[in-house]
């Protein structure tokens, strides 16, 4: 469809997109506009002003010095995806972000928008989320961290202000970390009915540590935190699926079309079981 | 890379399709790239309600808003609001109820149109819409087939409880007689889901009159600019030989560009009106619920046999879902499938009874088979269903009561006479591609073993019916326009040829086809053969593409229009060469005197003497063309064997096609590897509707899936690569000895996968799957046999 008349700057600093935004009480950022297009298409919104920040250099790289790998918001599924930092020490987000959607989609849609965008069927948001990411997002008075715990408020709706923008994610770097992203949809190109993001730490053929975050359960992202406490030690197929049946705990999943309650409550303990199976290298 | 073709025999070649270097390189001329000065674009306000009054309606407002030129109500309209005519009312006492362009008082589908306008860019129109004063009065709405049947709330007040008609059809014995001498008689239900056509190129339309003629020329997105022209004519009262259709490139139809659509009718009724050229462009949004849909039957079905597993008798009871409105051959569509429910099978007794019945949806007419993949389903689904509770093979079931090859030309209980078939041979062939043996000893480890991921074989061995004619046997089943087709080809001076066909591709290749067909018979290349299509000015007589027919019967109209043309030139080449015309032979291009082969004079020679008109015999008219209408004797029956290795893990519901075998009998190919495209795609949506598809709505008859995000395609990554084959059985009533495969692929499908599915998931008790069969379908299925078994235990 046709989308409502809007005005359009093009930023090419931090500064001049503040300054935008700052400009105007209903102005909205455009990163790769492949959440932001269809919403606008459809008419379910129809902001003043579009602020589009694809031209943004400074928010475009991933930095991998120290013990952290810091990727741009602007930096795109293809670049996250193929990055050997990412790959290398959160692989899991790389494997998350090869599920999202397809070849074309992943060369123009951003990690820092599906992150903002939050929509609650983004493979993204559960890696950040399992992973402690540290989010860098930059005001008219200043650049401020929150921690990804914090970041996630409800389906569409984040820590980041209207008058703000995401500027980097930080990763903890999980070097040897096994991971896994299941991500459970009906054709290649749908989304997540249900998504399991999972990392282990082995250490001796047991379980460690484990990380779980599960995409599509509810209004946002969720921690598995009962089921990774309960994998602490495990070393069996039976251990690893008695954990996973914790995966259900807490979880308030909505119904629509492609699953219900019970299905979907039941996706998230067969599939974490299954996410972390692969994750330990245990059949 | 040039082909190296030899035009001596260019039939049965899979030579590359002259059509794709366009489509490739985008020198194509869809219906929105063509721009016209002073064009205006039309928005439309559709109903976001399935049924409701319409209390107030104020299109002024709209006016006033930038680039606006006019906007219209129903009553602004007044009597250029035409009606959608519907020509297969299939019975006599048919309920048709008025279908404006623009709803009258009374909004029944959500979708359905209220208002319109007009801007001079596309951008101003669709905004201006906002500012059209609109108030509903909502009404309950009418959306299960089976609530509806009982009255109560009325989509059409002269269609008493919902129905638009009742059509009983029984045939051979009484089917109550043979079904009291059966050891075994099954009964199921399925719901035959709807389905969206979900063609690449959305429908558009342009509507332009020539300001210095009275002629208005229509470019529209349709597979019928011929049946349309005549439509269009009928509806707007514009004299039929001033209206000329174009239908440009058209990016795909299955049936659902087989229409005159209402907005269609807008366009050229407000183009007329406004002196000015006008242009329509559907969303994508609007596309889902405003084109056509397809399938949507209740089917109730019944088989009795013996208990050696012969099938005596069958008895199907349908509910068809007409949606709100009946289109062009709405009515019709159920009543195409009723001849194929016996499919391939010998019986005695066919019973059949369909009720049409009217509901607060999009209406629903033809989709890729239409209605011969609904009746394939239901048969091809008992058939196994008869098996399990004869404990019997299904593929050996099927051999018992198949027809033999040696037994064609045989009628069948439903009255049709299938002239050839070899159900054994493409059966055998298939199982060899296959490899049942091993996937039967795969799928019992897998049972022994309990393992979480169930194997289940798949059978399908269908057959159609294609390139509906003759034209009697059309009016016999009250449909309104014939089945023929027309061809001319025209020689031109240069050697050069134009072929003109009636037939109307959108995406189907038949300029390469075609031209192979004339090649063949012609000894002119291919290249130098131009198809000339889809344009009323160009190509005037036709019956247009769908249901399989183009080249079943229009490949009939080229080679009658070749051999005439021939027979034309043997005259003038006869009096060129001084010999009677007895005495030449028409090999390889060139008339050749017998005997004689020094002496000989190439076609091009002819057509350009036909052409100086200097040395012509007595009474022979200048210029070289033939031309042919057909009228072929009988459908023709494509059949195969389809065969699907499906995984179902038990644990999820999630179902994956492993292996897929299909095996048609097209008889003679024209070109293979356009066989082969057709297989593929058809195959696609066949199985998009067992695993994929499906519009469904809420009770309130709102759409709950009208995008692409959530009525799911499949695409290359969903699909495993098809293992394909053909068996060659030539149609005997058709003299290319073709027959149709534009559907067979999404006929023969659906009901393998499903066939399938129930195979992996029968020892834990179940025998049916809705469809589509998503995981939750599949997941709560096991689950409810599972609950079913702990019961019987307990
Ligand atoms: C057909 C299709 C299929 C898809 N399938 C999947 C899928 O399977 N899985 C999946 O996870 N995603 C999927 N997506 C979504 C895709 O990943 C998007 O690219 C992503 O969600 C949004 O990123 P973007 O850069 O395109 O953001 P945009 O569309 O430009 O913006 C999205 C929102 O985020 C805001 N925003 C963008 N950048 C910033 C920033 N730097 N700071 C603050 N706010 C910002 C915008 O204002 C807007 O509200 C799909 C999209 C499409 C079109």
């Amino acid at each position: 469809m046709i989308p409502a008349a809007f005005d359009y700057t093009r930023a090419t600093t931090v500064d001049e997109a503040l300054t935008a935004l700052a400009s105007s009480d209903d102005a909205k950022i455009l990163g790769g506009g492949q959440s932001l297009l269809p919403v606008l298409r459809q008419r379910l919104n129809a902001p003043e002003l579009i602020v589009d920040c694809s031209a943004i250099d400074e928010i475009k790289g991933i930095d991998a010095g120290g013990d952290k790998v810091t990727i741009g918001a602007g930096a795109t599924h293809h670049a996250v995806m193929n990055d050997p930092a990412v790959k290398a020490s959160v692989e899991l987000l790389a494997q998350a972000t090869e599920t999202v959607a397809d070849p074309q989609i992943r060369h123009r849609g951003t990690l820092g928008g599906s992150l903002a965008h939050a929509d609650p069927r983004a493979d993204q948001p559960p890696v950040a989320l399992a992973l402690d990411a540290e989010f860098t997002i930059a005001g008219p008075s200043g650049k401020r961290t929150v921690p990804a715990s914090e970041f996630f408020i409800g389906p569409f709706e984040t820590a980041v202000g209207e008058d703000e923008l995401l500027v980097s994610v930080a990763f903890p770097k999980y070097d040897g970390w096994g991971s896994h992203y299941e991500k459970f949809n009906r054709t290649a190109q749908a989304w997540s009915i249900v998504g399991i993001a999972a990392a282990v730490r082995m250490d001796g053929g047991k379980i460690a540590e484990a990380r779980i975050g599960l995409t599509n359960v509810g209004g946002t992202p969720v921690r598995a935190t009962a089921v990774e406490q309960a994998l602490v030690g495990a070393s069996s197929m039976a251990e690893i699926a008695a954990a996973a049946e914790r995966a259900s705990d807490g979880i308030e999943p909505f119904a629509d079309e492609d699953a219900d309650v019970e299905f979907r409550k039941h996706l998230a303990r067969v599939l974490t079981k299954r996410a972390v199976a692969k994750a330990a290298g245990i059949e | 890379m040039t082909e190296t073709i030899d035009t001596s025999t260019p039939l049965g070649r899979p030579i590359k399709r002259k059509e794709d270097a366009k489509l490739l390189h985008g020198r194509t001329n869809w219906t929105d790239n063509i721009q016209l000065p002073g064009t205006l674009h039309m928005a439309i306000l559709r109903s976001p309600y399935a049924h409701a009054k319409i209390t107030k309606l104020d299109v002024t407002p709209a006016l006033s808003r930038p680039n606006v030129i006019a906007a219209y109500g129903a009553d602004e309209l007044g009597d250029l609001n035409g009606s959608i005519p519907c020509v297969w009312p299939v019975v006599d006492d048919i309920v048709m109820p008025d279908f404006p362009s623009l709803a009258k008082g009374v909004v029944r589908h959500v979708g359905d149109c209220v208002a319109v306008v007009l801007a001079t860019d596309p951008v101003h129109a669709a905004d201006a819409l906002e500012a059209i004063e609109v108030d509903y009065e909502p009404l309950p709405a009418v959306v299960n087939m089976q609530d509806a049947i009982k009255g109560g709330t009325l989509v059409h007040e002269d269609a008493a409880n919902n129905v638009c008609y009742n059509y009983p059809f029984a045939t051979g014995e009484n089917y109550d007689d043979v079904k009291a001498k059966a050891d075994v008689v099954v009964t199921r239900q399925w719901a035959n889901q709807r389905l969206i056509p979900a063609f690449m190129e959305p429908r558009s339309v342009v509507a332009a009159p020539m300001g210095m003629s009275d002629e208005m020329t229509v470019w529209s997105s349709t597979q019928i600019p011929h049946v349309l022209r005549v439509l269009m004519a009928l509806v707007t009262g514009i004299p039929e030989n001033n209206l000329r259709i174009i239908a440009p490139d058209v990016g795909g139809g299955f049936g659902g560009k087989l229409q005159l659509y209402r907005e269609e009718v807008l366009v050229t009724q407000l183009a007329r009106k406004l002196g000015r050229p006008v242009k329509w462009t559907e969303t994508r949004s609007e596309d889902m619920v405003a084109t056509h849909h397809g399938r949507d039957h209740i089917q109730t079905i019944e088989i009795a046999a013996t208990k050696d597993g012969k099938i005596l008798g069958l008895k199907v009871h349908l509910l068809a879902d007409m949606g709100a409105y009946l289109q062009i051959i709405t009515p019709g569509i159920p009543i195409l499938g009723m001849f194929m429910y016996p499919a391939i099978y010998k019986m005695d007794a066919y019973d059949f009874h369909c009720t049409g019945v009217f509901t607060n949806k999009t209406p629903t007419d033809a989709y890729r088979g239409a209605g011969r993949p609904e009746a394939t389903y239901a048969i091809e689904r008992i058939v196994d269903e008869l098996a399990a509770e004869l404990d019997m093979d299904p593929m050996e079931l099927r051999k018992k009561n198949w027809i033999k090859h040696e037994e064609f030309p045989f009628t069948t209980v439903a009255g049709l006479t299938y002239d050839t078939g070899n159900y054994e041979a493409a059966t055998a062939k298939a199982l060899d591609l296959f490899g049942m043996d091993e996937l039967r000893a795969e799928q019992k480890r897998r049972r022994e073993s309990g393992d979480t991921v169930q194997l289940g074989i798949g059978i399908s061995t269908f057959t159609e019916m294609c390139g509906l004619a003759p034209s009697r046997t059309l009016g016999a089943l009250k449909y309104v326009a014939g089945g023929w087709e027309h061809a001319t080809i025209r020689m031109l001076p240069t050697g050069k040829v134009e072929l003109v066909t009636g037939t109307s591709p959108h995406g189907q290749g038949h300029e390469t086809a075609w031209s192979q067909i004339a090649s063949s018979i012609l000894g002119i290349p291919v290249e130098d053969i131009e198809v000339v299509h889809s344009d009323t000015g160009r190509a005037p007589y036709g019956m247009d593409t769908y249901g399989s027919r183009s080249l079943a019967v229009g490949g009939q109209a080229i080679k009658k229009a070749a051999e005439n043309l021939i027979e034309k030139a043997r005259i003038i080449a006869a009096h060129q060469l001084e010999c009677s015309p007895g005495d030449l032979e028409f090999v390889g291009g060139e008339f050749k005197v017998k005997g004689d082969p020094e002496k000989a004079q190439a076609i091009g020679a002819v057509a350009f003497e036909a052409f100086t008109a200097h040395n012509l015999p007595d009474g022979v008219e200048p210029t070289l063309q033939g031309e042919a209408t057909v009228d072929p004797e009988d459908f023709s029956y494509p059949h195969g064997t389809h065969l699907a290795a499906m995984e179902v893990d038990t644990e999820t519901g999630k179902v994956t096609l492993r292996k897929y075998v299909a095996v048609d009998d097209v008889g003679n190919q024209v070109n293979p590897m356009i066989v082969e495209g057709q297989v593929h795609g058809g195959l696609a949506q066949g199985i998009g509707q067992a695993l994929y598809e499906g519009a469904f709505y809420d009770e309130d008859g709102l759409p709950l899936n009208a995008n692409l995000s959530t009525y799911l395609i499949p695409a290359a990554p969903d699909l495993p690569s098809f293992i394909t084959d053909r068996t060659t059985t030539p149609s005997t009533t058709h003299p290319l000895g073709t027959k149709g495969v534009g559907e067979a692929g999404a006929i023969a499908s659906t009901p393998a996968i499903i066939n399938g599915i129930v195979d992996a998931l029968r020892p834990m008790g179940v025998t049916d799957v809705a469809m589509p069969a998503t995981p939750m379908t599949v997941w709560k299925t096991i689950q409810s046999a599972n609950q079913a078994a702990k019961g019987g235990q307990a």
